[in-house]
């Protein structure tokens, strides 16, 4: 483990304490829902981060395919995998948060329609990987399916929130949410900043084991 | 002007083949004609819930006898290592892809056509009422699919557990054109004009842009050894 | 031209994962030469073809065709270089005259049906141009694929087991079209099983026993069993 990497992984820490710090200590609890609207504070950084990480796999997939350096194909691997670990994460707390809230684990509202699509064809993107010995031609159709993946995730989002709402597209922007409170959002940008750290470590940590598996098996 | 007949060229040979066996188009439509079978059996002979259920039935077919024809899209191309000759052609192989999916286009919609005859048949529906509305939104719906599904069958013709893996990637990210196909054949079939469903044509419009423009930009790096 | 061998191998390895195919293997081949590249299944030998056809890459080394770089100058080499593979690259399901027309037009070459037909007279096989693939014999098949050599005219031919499935006629007539293409100037790498026939057109003999070059000679004086001593001295003794 490099330097580096430890540094992230306790930064990474730092913050995931100190989110929980807020997330349970400092941000006031919610007046309709209870406590269990603290599992927000889990629950959205979760899903930014996965998008995020679905980002990095769609640029790092282009520069894969214009330079083919082996570099940028293990970042988009190892990203494509925390990206997915991160929107499991958003699907079961959303499930938890679910259940006491709407009374059922699942419904087929249209977040959380598009997250579980996004969250399907990530898992065919590792799979695809997987599957392929070659480890070259794995990169190449992985840059390919990471690009269609990444420009497939708003038509997706679009055509899930358009078929929910029965008819006319609604306007883009959420219909006018209420002012929040400034420590639910202080909570909440604490604990985004630590997932952002933790999805660096965790990157980082899986590029440099790629690497290694590669050098083995060179 | 040589792009255009390179083009041509991988279509012409395509659609010769396919004239020539009826391989892909037989088997298809026998198919279709399975598929009738048992969206009757699923459904039952209550005409209204049939009638409800079209239009997601109808893609349904399309979806699934698409799925089999695209997964032999590249069949030909492995049978006597052509793929090396493909791959060794000098220059830009995006014309290569663009023949490949308008074979698969052309191949798709006479399915569809076909499906569509028998739904009208077997189901006593009427389909006649707004003929060029729903070739539009057919038409838009089938490039989608065949632009992403040919990109994504030249990927997996390689990978020994293609027959599953070709369906698994295609799916899911055909939601956006699946969804938008059908409420746009949904509301063609009530009678809606066109301006009704704009925001779908819109997105299947769009769909099909980013498909086809990412298949040409990458189809090098798919047919590479 | 003078400068640059048409084919040229330095130090080619290649490796599939942990698998080496081949290693430190050098070679060369002058203009209006011919060199059979002789060895033991899954010597390599195919591995080297295909390296030079730029269907794979090497993991070291390189390889070079007309002086270029066959894994960073792609186009260049695939413009000068006639492959003939294990494969035939035909379509079943068309006749060997819309075969032709096929990879003419992807290809860039000549497509007039005068230069087609004569394609595949010059293989013998005009008098089926209109005929289905599918009903051929192998050594049919395998024609036709020289035919599309032929309509390519390349200054390189790199053949994979030229003379496999082709019946007498075929073959000696194959030897009279790389004799001529030799003299022409051009340069021939080609892998072989047959002492007798596969060795008749070739000037030079390299043995390839488990991924590296055992022996690189002249054929000049030497008999098909002097040969055939020689490739089971190499083939034993490398494996």
């Amino acid at each position: 483990m490099t330097s580096r990497e430890r540094a992230l992984g306790w930064l990474a820490g730092l913050g995931l304490t100190a989110g929980l710090v807020m997330a349970f200590g400092v941000a006031p609890r919610e007046a309709t829902q209870g406590n269990v609207q603290r599992i927000m504070y889990l629950h959205v950084p979760a899903i930014l981060v996965a998008y995020l990480a679905f980002g990095v796999v769609l640029v790092a997939s282009v520069i894969y395919l214009w330079g083919r350096a082996a570099g940028a194909d293990r970042l988009a691997h190892a990203s494509a995998e925390v990206g997915v670990v991160f929107t499991g994460i958003n699907i079961a707390t959303g499930a938890i948060w679910g259940k006491p809230t709407w009374g059922t684990w699942w419904t087929w509202d249209a977040r959380l329609t598009s997250v579980s699509i996004m969250f399907v064809i990530y898992l065919g993107y590792l799979l695809l990987r997987a599957m392929i010995e070659d480890r070259e031609r794995a990169a190449r159709f992985a840059a390919v399916l990471g690009i269609v993946a990444a420009l497939d995730i708003p038509l997706v989002h679009f055509s899930v929130y358009w078929w929910r709402t029965l008819h006319q597209p609604p306007t883009l922007l959420r219909p006018g949410s209420p002012p929040m409170d400034p420590t639910f959002v202080l909570a909440l940008m604490v604990n985004l900043a630590a997932f952002m750290l933790l999805y660096g470590y965790f990157t980082a940590k899986r590029v440099r084991l790629l690497r290694q598996e590669e050098e083995v098996f060179a | 002007m040589t792009y255009a007949r390179r083009t041509w060229i991988v279509l012409w040979k395509d659609l010769l083949s396919e004239r020539r066996s009826k391989e892909t188009l037989n088997a298809l439509f026998f198919f279709a004609l399975l598929l009738l079978f048992l969206f009757q059996f699923a459904l039952g002979a209550d005409r209204e819930r049939l009638t409800a259920a079209l239009p997601g039935l109808l893609w349904l077919g399309f979806i699934l006898s698409g799925l089999v024809g695209l997964g032999r899209a590249f069949l030909a191309e492995r049978e006597n290592d052509c793929w090396e000759g493909l791959l060794l052609v000098p220059g830009d192989k995006s014309a290569i892809y663009l023949g490949k999916v308008a074979g698969n286009l052309i191949l798709m919609l006479l399915v569809e056509a076909i499906l569509l005859v028998l739904f009208a048949v077997f189901f006593d529906i009427d389909l006649g009422a707004h003929p060029i509305r729903l070739i539009v939104v057919i038409g838009l719906g089938t490039l989608g699919f065949a632009a992403v599904g040919t990109l994504f069958a030249a990927m997996t013709a390689h990978v020994r557990a293609r027959e599953v893996l070709f369906p698994v990637l295609l799916l899911p990210v055909q939601v956006p054109v699946l969804l938008g196909a059908v409420k746009a054949t949904e509301a063609v079939l009530l009678g809606e004009p066109l301006s009704a469903v704009g925001h779908w044509l819109g997105l299947l419009a769009a769909a099909d842009t980013i498909y086809l423009t990412v298949g040409v930009l990458t189809f090098d790096a798919i047919l590479e050894a | 031209m003078a400068a640059n061998p048409p084919i040229q191998v330095i130090g080619l390895r290649k490796a599939f994962g942990a698998h080496v195919v081949l290693d430190d293997v050098s070679l060369e081949v002058r203009p209006g030469e011919a060199v059979a590249l002789v060895g033991p299944n899954g010597a390599g030998k195919t591995t080297v073809l295909r390296i030079l056809a730029t269907l794979l890459r090497p993991s070291r080394g390189t390889a070079r065709v007309a002086g270029y770089d066959c894994a960073q100058e792609t186009e260049r080499v695939r413009a000068h270089v006639g492959l003939l593979a294990h494969g035939t690259w035909v379509y079943e399901d068309l006749t060997p005259l819309e075969n032709l027309k096929f990879w003419a037009t992807l290809g860039g070459l000549p497509r007039g049906l005068d230069a087609l037909h004569g394609a595949l007279a010059a293989v013998d096989l005009d008098r089926v141009a209109d005929e289905r693939v599918r009903t051929f014999s192998l050594g049919m098949k395998r024609r036709l694929a020289l035919a599309r050599v032929v309509l390519a005219r390349p200054p390189v031919l790199l053949l994979d087991e030229p003379h496999a499935g082709l019946d007498q006629r075929a073959g000696k007539w194959l030897d009279g079209h790389l004799g001529g293409f030799k003299a022409a100037g051009g340069a021939i790498l080609m892998t072989t099983h047959s002492f007798g026939r596969g060795l008749g057109v070739a000037d030079r003999i390299a043995i390839l026993t488990a991924g590296r070059l055992a022996f690189d000679a002249p054929l000049h004086g030497l008999t098909p069993d002097d040969v055939r001593r020689l490739y089971e001295l190499h083939a034993e003794n490398g494996g």
